[in-house]
């Protein structure tokens, strides 16, 4: 199984960002860009170019979304790709899928690619669920025989047999989903390439796409994988790429390269602090200004002991009164389990006094019990919203720490525990009916 | 001993991923392989065009029927514009259906590109299958809106009045080919449009524009032998000239024929599409990134 099924050599993709002419372009704008064309042709036989190429252009209006990648991977493997937000991981998908085209550099593909950069695309909603999995079907690339031939074994998986000749206008959010990935899923191509489609629908739905997705990796095909879960990752893929600002910085073995990725960049005392220009600007009015962890005694620490309480703080800033706001946690293991997740108003009572919040500074703060969290790397996110109504900002990996066990219970023996918390539990040993081997002492009785 | 393999493993289409430059292959291929998508937007497009309206696909008969009931009022009526001795409103009808079938095709393609956005940006697939899809899903409506026009003909057939009773000729065999012409011409301008649609949105405002500008121009409400002698060449330029002339030969008998008029029409629609098609494929790569 040596095949190469991918090969990425020096890829570049550049975009224009901003205000630049090169988007939403008006005649007016190409008339006048016409008028000086000639001249500037001029000048570009000068410098030798003049194809008509899509040639790199420098100046601060171009951003590099990726550049310098190079790659291969080989028939039967099955990679994750991860990254921040802006990482270049979706252009990467895009460029191998065909969808746009790489600035520089070049990727070699060997076999049908079938990409999923997203599930339903193309649905109609006037149109049935029977309808649109023929529409979706061929937009991904199937013919209409295969579809034919699949059809009862995609109605089955989605689960939507009885609203089969329904507008999906009519289904509900995870109808619609389960229909849209139940589609994807009957694709079979050679060398499948997935962006974050798992993201969405409740838990028994990702679940369920997550067990289609193991079962296609392990049918011998290529897959390529981006996702922000870290435990699908890990789950699923043999070896990962770690992207960086469009650059690949790493390619190892996936605990190793999720572990790195999400150590790297992370305030390391204990503290994450934001600056005005990382704040997206739909977050206004909220603006976050630091979140800390800190130990028994008040200091600001990243390495933590699991048998002493811990506090965790969210300090903000309201540029203008919110009603109904909740700003809160996750927590998470770099092995990608959720340990839980918990907002400021969860109680009755702060719920009654705070869910009104006037523009002001702010600190929201909550204890974590002792003899609570096992041994380990812990990533803390934050989330400030209304309750279906709005997101205003969320990081999910703001911060990490570590949890050292020393003291916990169980530390007698050294090994590691499963299983993220580690708590100290009443124990209690009831002996019923002593037995003894001594048959003449109970003969006495 | 393990099973010999007997068939053998095709080799493995290779494709490369690289920047493009200049000018590019049409790959006419790739659409064929695709054709099964071509005929499954059309098929989406039938599906939903008249979906919640209270007539459904009478609209495909009222808009040319109303409008060459107006056309009678005014021009065939009021200002006595001839009509190479048919009645008016078959003359006016014959010629709004080409029409309407390019029209309709014109401006669908045109906003094609940009309505279907979503799946352009999240799925590779030849983009020339979209606005060839558009144009063909006109066809439909054609064919309804054609039913009332073999309507009309019995109609006046069978009334007597003072015009020759309208005789089908062999002629009628060449049809097809004006609506092959139509769709051709639909297309090829349409390739442009959708094309510059992607950079600039102007196009949204040029198309009605366009449409009812080139309307004049075209011998829908009068007849192409109106227009003086030494400026036929000129006025055959215009590609609809060609096919709604040609649409009146076929089925009404009136006008001269395939002629000079025609060949200039048909040079000009198979220039337009060629063009249109090589700019399109030249433009396509950016199509994702500025959508």
């Amino acid at each position: 199984m040596n095949e190469l099924a991918i090969r990425v050599e020096d890829l570049g993709k550049q975009y224009t960002i901003g205000t630049s002419p090169e988007r939403y372009q008006t005649f007016r704008d190409s008339i006048a860009g016409s008028i000086a064309a000639p001249f500037r042709r001029i000048r570009d036989l000068a410098n030798s170019y003049g194809d008509g190429s899509q040639k790199p252009i420098t100046g601060s209006d171009h951003i590099w979304a990726l550049r310098h990648v190079s790659f291969d991977i080989h028939k039967g493997q099955v990679i994750g790709v991860i990254g921040r937000n802006g990482a270049g991981k979706s252009t990467l998908l895009k460029i191998l899928s065909r969808i746009t085209e790489p600035t520089e550099g070049q990727a070699e593909i060997h076999g049908r690619v079938g990409s999923l950069l997203e599930v339903g695309t193309g649905f109609h909603p006037e149109l049935t669920g029977r309808e649109n999995i023929y529409l979706n079907g061929a937009i991904l690339g199937m013919k209409r025989s295969e579809i034919d031939q699949k059809f009862d074994e995609i109605v089955a998986f989605s689960e939507v047999e009885k609203f089969i000749d329904t507008p999906v206008k009519r289904y509900s959010s995870g109808m619609y989903l389960r229909l849209a990935f139940a589609v994807a899923a009957h694709l079979e191509p050679e060398i499948l390439v997935v962006d974050e489609v798992l993201a969405v629908g409740d838990a028994e739905f990702q679940r369920k796409c997550l067990g289609k997705m193991s079962s296609v990796a392990q049918e011998g095909r290529t897959v390529l994988f981006v996702s922000h879960n870290m435990s699908a990752i890990l789950r699923l893929t043999h070896e990962t790429l770690v992207l960086e600002k469009g650059e690949l910085i790493m390619r190892s073995q996936s605990p190793k390269a999720v572990e790195h990725y999400l150590s790297s960049g992370y305030a390391q005392l204990g503290e994450r602090l934001w600056t005005r220009d990382e704040i997206p600007p739909n977050a206004h009015p909220f603006y976050p200004q630091a979140v800390r962890v800190r130990d028994s005694h008040g200091r600001v620490v990243d390495t933590l002991r699991s048998t002493e309480p811990i506090t965790l703080e969210i300090e903000y800033r309201l540029e203008a009164p919110i009603t109904g706001l909740r700003v809160g946690v996750y927590l998470m293991t770099t092995r990608g389990e959720f340990v839980f997740t918990s907002f400021d108003t969860d109680d009755q009572e702060q719920y009654e006094q705070h869910s009104f919040r006037q523009a002001g500074k702010y600190i929201s703060r909550c204890h974590i019990p002792s003899d609570f969290l096992n041994e380990g790397r812990y990533i803390l996110g934050i989330n400030a919203s209304t309750y279906k109504i709005r997101r205003y900002f969320q990081d999910e990996q703001a911060l990490i720490f570590t949890i050292d066990s020393t003291g916990a219970p169980g530390m007698q023996w050294i090994e590691s525990r499963l299983g993220p918390v580690r708590p100290r539990l009443d124990w209690k040993i009831e002996v019923n009916q002593p037995i003894t081997s001594d048959m003449s002492s109970s003969m006495e009785n | 001993m393990s099973q010999p393999t007997v068939t053998q493993k095709p080799q493995d289409e290779v494709i490369y991923l690289r920047p493009s430059k200049g000018w590019t292959a049409l790959k006419l291929g790739d659409i064929w392989r695709y054709r099964e998508l071509i005929y499954f937007l059309i098929w989406r497009d039938i599906k939903v065009r008249y979906k919640q309206t209270a007539l459904g696909a009478a609209w495909a008969i009222i808009q040319p029927f109303f409008t060459m009931v107006v056309f009678t009022i005014f021009f065939g009526r009021l200002a006595g514009i001839p009509s190479d001795g048919v009645p008016y409103p078959i003359f006016s009808y014959t010629g709004l259906l080409p029409w309407g079938l390019f029209t309709k095709g014109l401006s669908d393609a045109g906003r094609a590109m940009v309505a279907n956005r979503a799946m352009i940006t999240k799925v590779y697939f030849p983009r020339l299958v979209i606005p060839i899809a558009s144009v063909l899903s006109g066809l439909v409506d054609f064919l309804i809106a054609f039913v009332i026009l073999i309507g009309m003909i019995f109609y006046y057939n069978y009334i007597p009045g003072e015009h020759e009773p309208i005789n089908i000729t062999p002629a009628i065999l060449t049809l097809p080919l004006f609506i092959l012409l139509a769709l051709i011409t639909s297309l090829g301008v349409g390739l442009w449009l959708s094309a510059l649609n992607v950079k600039y949105r102007d196009i949204n405002y040029i198309l009605p524009f366009l449409t009812q500008f080139w309307l004049f121009v075209t011998p829908i409400a009068y007849p192409a032998s109106m227009v003086p002698e030494q400026w036929r060449w000129l006025y055959a330029l215009n590609p609809m000239t060609g096919v709604v002339e040609g649409f009146r030969w076929a089925i009404l008998g009136t006008g001269a024929g395939p002629s000079l008029m025609l060949a200039v029409s048909s040079t000009i629609a198979v220039l337009s599409l060629i063009t249109g098609l090589f700019y399109f494929r030249r433009m396509e790569r950016t199509f994702a990134d500025m959508v």
